[in-house]
Formats: structure tokens, sequence, C-alpha cells
């Protein structure tokens, strides 16, 4: 873990000095990651956390479900980010779609919720309070993508697992009759670090960042967002339905 | 009829009680238990031992709970809507009625409790409670039309307890004890009579509204997401007039079946079914309309998650249910119901035992295929309950049968007074 802080560390400054701090306008990103973990909770409003990910370049591998189930120690029947096949125009190829929570700025799951279990920080990242959960499952009734998960039994247990101490920002130990999600790894962002899926994506295809700075990374290079959503014509999934993820897609190319 | 005949006859079950009852309470305490025992095996390994998955989240406890919390409308809603408006026939029905709604209710809520993953938390709700999820609605709107209809239940039943207390020997201490304690020293005094006339008139108002907001935020629970096949304006009537439909329905089968158990032919007479079969098939016709009115809709212009599910239930895997509510639960009731010659009892009551069976079904239509329905790719999610799943609907239906059966050995199932009162009308003459 430390080693790859280090190693994030270390391309976060490579690559300002190498495109110029002033020209990605990141300056902001390499000090809040770096000094993320000594903010108080107020900072939370400064950042929007935010993905972006690069469908030209998803082979489909599925490395960044494992990768994601292995971080937070979950079964392999829950895809926190999973790989659909989506073929929605009849004249193009099939392609690969991973699909992680949305962390939505207006997210139907919290809303429904009967009693606030699922709650949005201020830096917009969608969260499950498993001591609150009655397990009703009305939130993954709501929830359009169809991103959440329930443990239906009892979930598998590893002494790591068990020793760690539970917060809904590093949800575990699981426990049965509650749901679960993707939680945007909230707390590696805080370290400075990059989320399971990013990590683990040999591709590159996940990017992750402060939207409100204006970029995300891969762990290999840096995006500004505005422009590669300009260039590309990004988009959000089921952008009609107003939730207004805070995932963003690039097509194709 | 005179009084004495009249309470001879409300007052045997009360009494005297045959073999048959022992039996039955026997068989369905079996059941209730049977379910009981599945409970117990969900409890201890989760809801696992269920059919239900990631994708399908609900299954058929949801369907039990609007089933449930439909047929409740039978009863008070029905009750106060007739005594509103002043229907005479009303009288000896209202009791048998308004017993439906409170029992309906409370197995209909317990499913709720049972479909949870965390039923220890259930305080949560309270404690916790976010006025902004339409589950708050329901437990709101659940709990008020619990409390009201156990108190439209309760209030016409004081003057009955009193005469119970006062005339009835060689009765166990325990049921005299509940006479005399809630009768609460009723001496039919004429201040007395204008005080319940006074509270029932203002449950009777205040109940229907009640009753209208049940089934609605039970529809909204639904209505409130985007899934295809619920996000849907119509769904708040929808639901209303499918409870009123199935409600009518449970009250025809339990006054056939209390008819013939305990001899209450003079008082449930060919026209309180023929009135009750003709209300049914009203409805049975205005459901038929909003459920025509919805799938056409959707079906001719909506978005392709909305035409996929259509497809599905009408020509695949769902269309054997479907086809099953839509003729044996709509369409033969309905001739069953029109043509003079079939609506007899017998036949009222057939088309009634249908339309119940129909509407479960429709349930079971509304809630697992639009979850099933792929919201992003094109795997439905598959779902076939297991046989926890049906022990414990078996178990709350005879849960349900057992609370009115020994409701009718502890309370009159006709309300002797209010039929006392009943205004000598041409009511002879119209039969």
């Amino acid at each position: 873990m430390n080693e790859e802080r280090r190693r994030f560390i270390k391309f976060v400054g490579l690559g300002a000095a190498g495109v110029g701090i002033g020209l990605l306008g990141f300056s902001n990103l390499s000090k809040l990651l770096t000094s993320a973990a000594a903010l108080g909770p107020n900072d939370l409003k400064m950042r929007k956390w935010g993905m972006v990910i690069d469908l030209g370049k998803c082979t489909g591998c599925g490395a960044c479900t494992e990768a994601c189930q292995a971080a937070h120690f979950i079964p392999f029947n829950q895809e926190w980010i999973k790989i659909y096949e989506l073929h929605d125009n009849p004249l193009a190829p099939s392609y690969h779609f991973p699909r992680p929570c949305m962390h939505c700025e207006d997210p139907p799951c919290r809303n429904v919720c009967p009693v606030g279990a699922t709650f949005r920080r201020d830096d917009g990242v969608v969260l499950i309070d498993h001591r609150i959960c009655i397990g009703c499952r009305y939130c993954m009734v709501a929830c359009p993508y169809s991103a959440r998960y329930f443990n239906w039994g009892d979930p598998p247990h590893t002494p790591e697992e068990l020793a760690h101490d539970y917060s809904p920002e590093e949800p575990w130990p699981h426990q049965r009759g509650v749901v679960e999600k993707c939680d945007f790894c909230v707390t590696h962002g805080e370290k400075g670090m990059l989320p399971a899926c990013v990590i683990g994506c040999p591709s590159g295809a996940v990017y992750y960042g402060d939207l409100a700075e204006d970029a995300v990374s891969n762990g290999k290079e840096i995006l500004r967002v505005s422009e590669v959503m300009r260039v590309r014509q990004g988009y959000r999934f089921k952008e009609e339905l107003g939730t207004h993820p805070r995932v963003y897609y690039l097509p194709r190319g | 009829m005179s009084d004495e005949e009249m309470e001879r006859i409300v007052f045997r079950p009360l009494v005297y009680s045959g073999r048959g009852f022992y039996a039955l309470v026997v068989l369905l305490s079996g059941l209730t238990l049977l379910g009981v025992y599945a409970y117990i095996t969900q409890l201890s390994q989760g809801l696992i031992v269920t059919g239900m998955n990631d994708e399908v989240i609900w299954g058929i406890y949801i369907t039990n709970f609007v089933f449930f919390i439909g047929i409740s409308h039978a009863g008070t809603l029905i009750s106060a809507i007739l005594r509103l408006t002043k229907a005479e026939w009303r009288r000896p029905i209202t009791r048998m009625a308004e017993a439906i709604t409170v029992f309906a209710l409370i197995v209909g809520g317990s499913m709720i409790l049972i479909d949870m993953g965390r039923p220890d938390r259930i305080q949560n709700v309270i404690f916790f409670g976010r006025m902004q999820s339409a589950i708050l609605w329901d437990f709101l709107s659940i709990a008020t039309y619990l409390t009201g209809s156990f108190i439209y239940l309760y209030l016409p039943l004081i003057p009955d307890l009193a005469r119970l207390r006062d005339k009835l020997k060689n009765v166990s201490r325990f049921k005299m004890w509940i006479y005399r304690k809630f009768s609460l020293n009723w001496k039919d005094t004429p201040e007395q009579k204008r005080r319940l006339e006074l509270g029932i008139g203002i449950m009777a108002v205040l109940i229907v509204p009640i009753a209208v907001s049940v089934h609605t935020v039970v529809s909204w629970i639904f209505g409130m997401t985007t899934r295809a096949g619920w996000h849907s304006t119509i769904f708040g009537p929808y639901f209303v007039v499918g409870a009123i439909f199935s409600g009518i329905a449970s009250v025809i089968i339990a006054m056939a079946i209390l008819r013939k158990a305990y001899g209450l032919e003079k008082f449930l007479k060919p026209k309180h079914f023929k009135y009750l079969g003709l209300m049914l098939l009203t409805l049975n016709i205005a459901y038929l309309y909003f459920t025509l009115s919805e799938y056409l809709t959707t079906g001719y212009s909506g978005p392709e998650a909305e035409a996929l599910l259509l497809e599905q239930i009408f020509g695949g895997s769902y269309a054997t249910y479907f086809w099953i509510f839509a003729v044996f639960g709509i369409i033969i009731p309905a001739f069953i119901l029109a043509i003079p010659k079939t609506r007899t009892i017998g036949g009222i009551v057939v088309a009634s035992v249908m339309v119940n069976l129909g509407m479960w079904i429709k349930r079971f239509i509304i809630t697992v295929p639009s979850l099933a329905v792929p919201q992003v790719g094109l795997e439905w999610g598959m779902y076939s309950p297991t046989w926890v799943e049906w022990a414990i609907t078996l178990g709350a239906f005879s849960a349900f049968s057992l609370l009115f059966l020994l409701f009718s050995k502890f309370f009159p199932l006709i309300s002797i007074w209010e039929v006392k009162e009943a205004p000598a009308t041409s009511d002879e003459v119209s039969e």
C-alpha cells in the first residue's frame, strides 16, 4: 500500500514537472492528494470525487472487478464494478462497459432509504452505514444501475477482514442482511492513492480524481476532464434519469 | 325474526364448538407453525434460503404484502362507504368486513418484517426514519389504518359485548372477563348511544381517506422508482381499485363460509351476495379498464425496457401467469357476475375465489417481472420461490384464517344491535 502511494505521488510529481502545473491546473490536486489525510471533515465540500472510464481502452478482462473484490474482502458474486457487454447500436459491434457505483449527485438509493443508512458525503461519495441498514433492499430496487448487492447469507470472512475496524468508508467486516456497494475507495483518495479498480486495470481505462480540480488519473497519465470531455464527447450513463452521476464515460474512438 | 331467535343464532358459535372447529384449529395451527418453522430457518441462515437474488430483489413476500393490504380494503372501507351512504342492507355484513381488515393488516404488515434482512433493527424506522422515503409513508399510513380499523371494529362491538355480558351463561371466565371489561359499562342509555353513534360516524368519515391513502402509498413504493412497469402515474388509483376489487371478493368468500358453518342464512341473504356481486362486477370492469389503460399507453410508445417487459408478460416467461390472471381472474368472473343465470350465491362465490387467485397472481406479475428486466445489459433476472417462501406464504394465509376463526369464537359475527335497529323497510318484500 505504502509503495503504491509513493509511486502515485512520484507520478504526480513527474506529471507535474513534465506537463507543467499551471497548464494542467492541478496544483490543488497534488496539494490535496498529499495533505488530504490532514484535512478536517469540513473540507470535504471542496472536493468532488469522480471517475472517467475510457470505453475505448477497456478490454473486458475483469481485472478491475477482481482487484476491487480483493481490496474490499467481498465474494465473487458481488461485483461492485461489473463489466457488462452492451450492444446498443445495431450497426456497431458490442463493447465492454464497466459499471461501478455512479455516486450520483441526486442518488435514488439515498432518497428512498427509510432510515438514512445510505448517505451522501459532502465530497459527493455515496456510502452505506451498515450499522443502521435494516435490509429492506428498497435502495437496490431504486438504483437504476443495479450497482447494489445484498448479503443474502453470511459473507465469507478472513482474519484480516475481521480484525478491521468498521467504518462506512471501509465497510468491513461484512455482515449478513445488509446492502453493499462500491465505496469509491474514498479512503484511498484521502491517503493520496488511487482506487483498487484503477490500479488493477492493466489497460489504464479507469481514471479517478477530483472533478473540482478538473483532473483525473489512471496511475499512468493525468487527464484534464473538461478537455477530454470536449474532445472525446464524454457522457454519463442514463443521463435522462436526472441522477447526475459522478462517473463519466468516453465512447470508443 | 324475533330477538330470541336472533340471539340464539348469533350466540351459538360463542357457546358451542363442534368437532369441526377443533379439527380446523389444529389444521390451521399446524400450517401456521410450518410457516413459523420456515421463518426460523430463514432467521438462522439469512434470506439466502429464499429464491430472491441481486436481480429479483423482492419476491412473493412483497406479493403477499400487497395482496393482504389489498384485501384489508374489504372491510373497513366497504363498511364505511355503505354506512355513509346509509345502505341499510350493510348491517349484517359490516362486522365480518371490519374483522377482515384488521387481520389482513396484521398479516400483511408482518410480511414486510419477514422480508427484511435485519428484522432486529425494525426500531431504526422510528429512531432514524426519513420522511423522504416511501417506506416511511407506508409505515405511517398502515399504522394509522390499523389503529383506525381497530377502533372502527371495536366501537360497534361495545353494545354487543354488553349484551353478551348480560345474557350469556355458561361461558368461560376468561370470555366473561373480556365481555365485562370491554363493554365499558355500557347500559344502553340515550347519552351512551348518542356518543357511540357520533364516534362511529366520525370514524366512518376518517377511515375512507385513510384507506385510500394506504393502497396509494403501497403503489408509490413501486411508482417512486424508475423501474419499467412501475414508474406510472396511474399506479395509485390502479392499486386502490385493485384493492377494493379483491377486498369485496374476500368479504364474499368469508360470508359464504361463515354462513354455512354457523347457519347464518337468516342474516346473510341472497340479496347480500347479489349486491356485493354487482359491486364486484363494477370493480372488475374498473380494474380491466385500468389494466388496459396502463399496458396500452406504455406498450404503444414507452421506452424500450417497457416494451421488453410487456413482451415477457404477454408472450414470454410470465405469459402463463398473466393469461391465467386475465382469463380466470377478470374475464370469466365478469361473465359469471354479469349473467343473471349464473349470478347465484354459488356463482358469485366461485367468481370471488377466481378473482382472489387472479389478483394474487397479478400482484406477482407487478412485483417480479419489473425487477427481472435488465437495467444494464441484456441478462434477465431469474426467480423461483423456495419451500421457505411457500411455507411462509401458506402460514400467512393459515394465520389469517386462524385469527378470523378465533375471532368468531369470542365475538358475535353479526352486529346484533345494528341489525335490530334497522328501519322496518320493505326488506322482506325486496327478496
